[in-house]
């Protein structure tokens, strides 16, 4: 069984856990060409070797990012979102200009 | 098979190579195949017979037919719930059952009925709907009861003392198995025979291009210029794209599978659960060959955990309690590139003279010999045949996918 060291819960079985995909970027859905969403939905860098992903605790709803081997299947880190989103992800309004 | 063994073993007659041996690779192809499973196999052997083009290299990481060919639970039909989905895979199951003719080579391709299991309403009405897609196409496929189940198929548990009573099926007679390795072998040996250059132990590890056309391969054995170039790889999908510079909507994930020890045959129909996660079929060595879902999150990795093999038999042993008693085997894993829609991404690519024939998750054996056949007619003629068209890599960005809620693994 394998352990998952969650930031909010401590060690807990990854059975708890989903894995959410990459972390990247997200374009402004409002400003950004259909080519653009396109690619940021669906397609993915899929890489062998060491990826940061989102996973979530489940039971808790906990969104945090994993840092692991994908080739050795081994968790090298875990750390909430906070570290890499520093700022609170604002949205234009599709009737506004983008500031 | 013991006279010839008994004939070449007292060293009378000659023995004939099946595949001719490895030469050094060539400066130049009209058409390079990266990767020697099924599908790059197949697609040589139609170049090769259909069009006469002879000029190709099949380039081979490991050796053939060594990947996700030889993983699978090598089951074929064409149950989808697509209209594009049923076209594509029906034409591939007519061009299975006459594999065995066209090779002079027994593929043991077997015919066995092919069910479907609903546990659920929602399960239920969406067999309706497939047997209701299926038959307005043509494709043998009917929506059946427990009672109706139980003469076809009396081995199977339809008692309603389960945690999940089996309500109805989606019958498919036409459901078959075949020998995977025999399908590559096959195909590789008429490729060969007609010309084409099978490289085993041939790493492509980059694409060479300029003013954005594809415009050789970069190997381990040296560099070769290509007229075309075709993507025929599962499982490394997004890596070798990555090296002709696109994305593909992919992630790759394993899927495990086992087989128990030989028993005598007593299980006829190839039973699949989506909401189990099962499937179940008897190979004619008398092993039960059985799969489960893919992994819950990716890893490029064979690894076996025992996850997969607790959640596999809680569920098979509802539906056959009597197996309690047998012994696992062997057991595996193979990298599945599971896509969005569970369609694969075949045709043309972002890159010139650069085609693709990936995103194979749990759907790519079955599916061999139309890639094969279309793939060749793409690249002999330029066009993109009308049954590759939907699954083209650009409808993501169109909005344009074909959600295939038919294919394995694929709870609905």
């Amino acid at each position: 069984m394998k352990i998952l060291n969650c930031p909010l819960n401590g060690p807990r079985n990854i059975s708890e856990f989903i894995c959410a995909g990459e972390v990247e970027v997200e374009p402004d859905p409002n400003r950004c060409s259909n080519a653009e969403w396109a690619e940021y939905i669906f397609l993915h860098d899929n890489d062998a070797g060491v990826v940061q992903e989102w996973w979530c605790h489940v039971p808790t709803a906990y969104w945090f990012i994993v840092e692991r081997n994908n080739l050795t299947d081994e968790i090298l880190r875990t750390f909430p979102s906070t570290e890499i989103f520093t700022k609170r992800q604002e949205y234009s309004r599709p009737d506004q200009e983008a500031s | 098979m013991a006279f010839a063994l008994l004939k070449y073993g007292l060293g009378f007659g000659k023995f004939e190579r099946q595949f001719p041996k490895q030469k050094d690779l060539k400066d130049s192809y009209d058409v390079v195949i990266v990767g020697g499973g099924g599908h790059g196999a197949a697609t040589a052997y139609y170049l090769a017979r259909d069009y006469g083009i002879t000029n190709v290299a099949i380039l081979e990481r490991g050796y053939l037919g060594g990947g996700n060919t030889a993983r699978n639970t090598t089951i074929i039909r064409s149950n989808y719930l697509t209209p594009e989905g049923v076209a594509f895979y029906d034409e591939s199951l007519s061009l299975y059952k006459d594999l065995s003719n066209d090779f002079d080579m027994n593929i043991m391709y077997s015919e066995r009925g092919h069910f479907t299991l609903a546990h659920t309403d929602a399960a239920v009405r969406t067999s309706r709907w497939r047997a209701e897609v299926n038959k307005h196409l043509g494709v043998d496929s009917e929506l059946v009861f427990p009672n109706e189940i139980k003469k076809i198929c009396p081995q199977l548990n339809l008692s309603e003392d389960v945690r999940y009573p089996v309500m109805g099926a989606l019958y498919h007679p036409p459901g078959a198995i075949a020998r995977h390795d025999a399908v590559a072998w096959g195909y590789a040996r008429g490729a060969t025979m007609r010309g084409v250059e099978l490289h085993q132990k041939t790493e492509v590890t980059g694409i060479k291009r300029s003013n954005g056309k594809a415009v050789g391969v970069e190997t381990t054995r040296g560099t070769v210029n290509a007229g075309k170039i075709i993507q025929c790889v599962a499982g490394r999908s997004s890596l070798v794209a990555k090296m002709a510079g696109f994305k593909l909507p992919i992630k790759t994930v394993p899927l495990q599978a086992c087989v128990s020890q030989p028993l005598k045959p007593f299980l006829d129909a190839i039973i699949v659960s989506g909401s189990l996660h099962v499937y179940i079929s008897q190979s004619s060595r008398g092993e039960l060959v059985m799969g489960g879902s893919t992994d819950p999150y990716g890893v490029y990795q064979n690894r076996s955990t025992l996850e997969f093999k607790e959640g596999l038999m809680a569920h098979m042993l509802e539906l056959f309690p009597f197996l309690g008693e047998v012994k696992i085997l062997r057991q595996w894993a193979g990298m599945a590139d599971m896509t969005p829609d569970f369609s694969p991404v075949m045709g043309e690519t972002p890159v010139d003279n650069y085609y693709i024939d990936a995103g194979w998750g749990t759907w790519g054996f079955k599916a061999t010999p139309v890639c094969g056949k279309r793939n060749a007619e793409m690249l002999a003629t330029g066009t993109v045949p009308e049954v590759l068209k939907p699954f083209r890599l650009s409808r993501f960005e169109e909005f344009h996918q074909v959600g295939e809620k038919g294919a394995a693994s694929v709870g609905h």
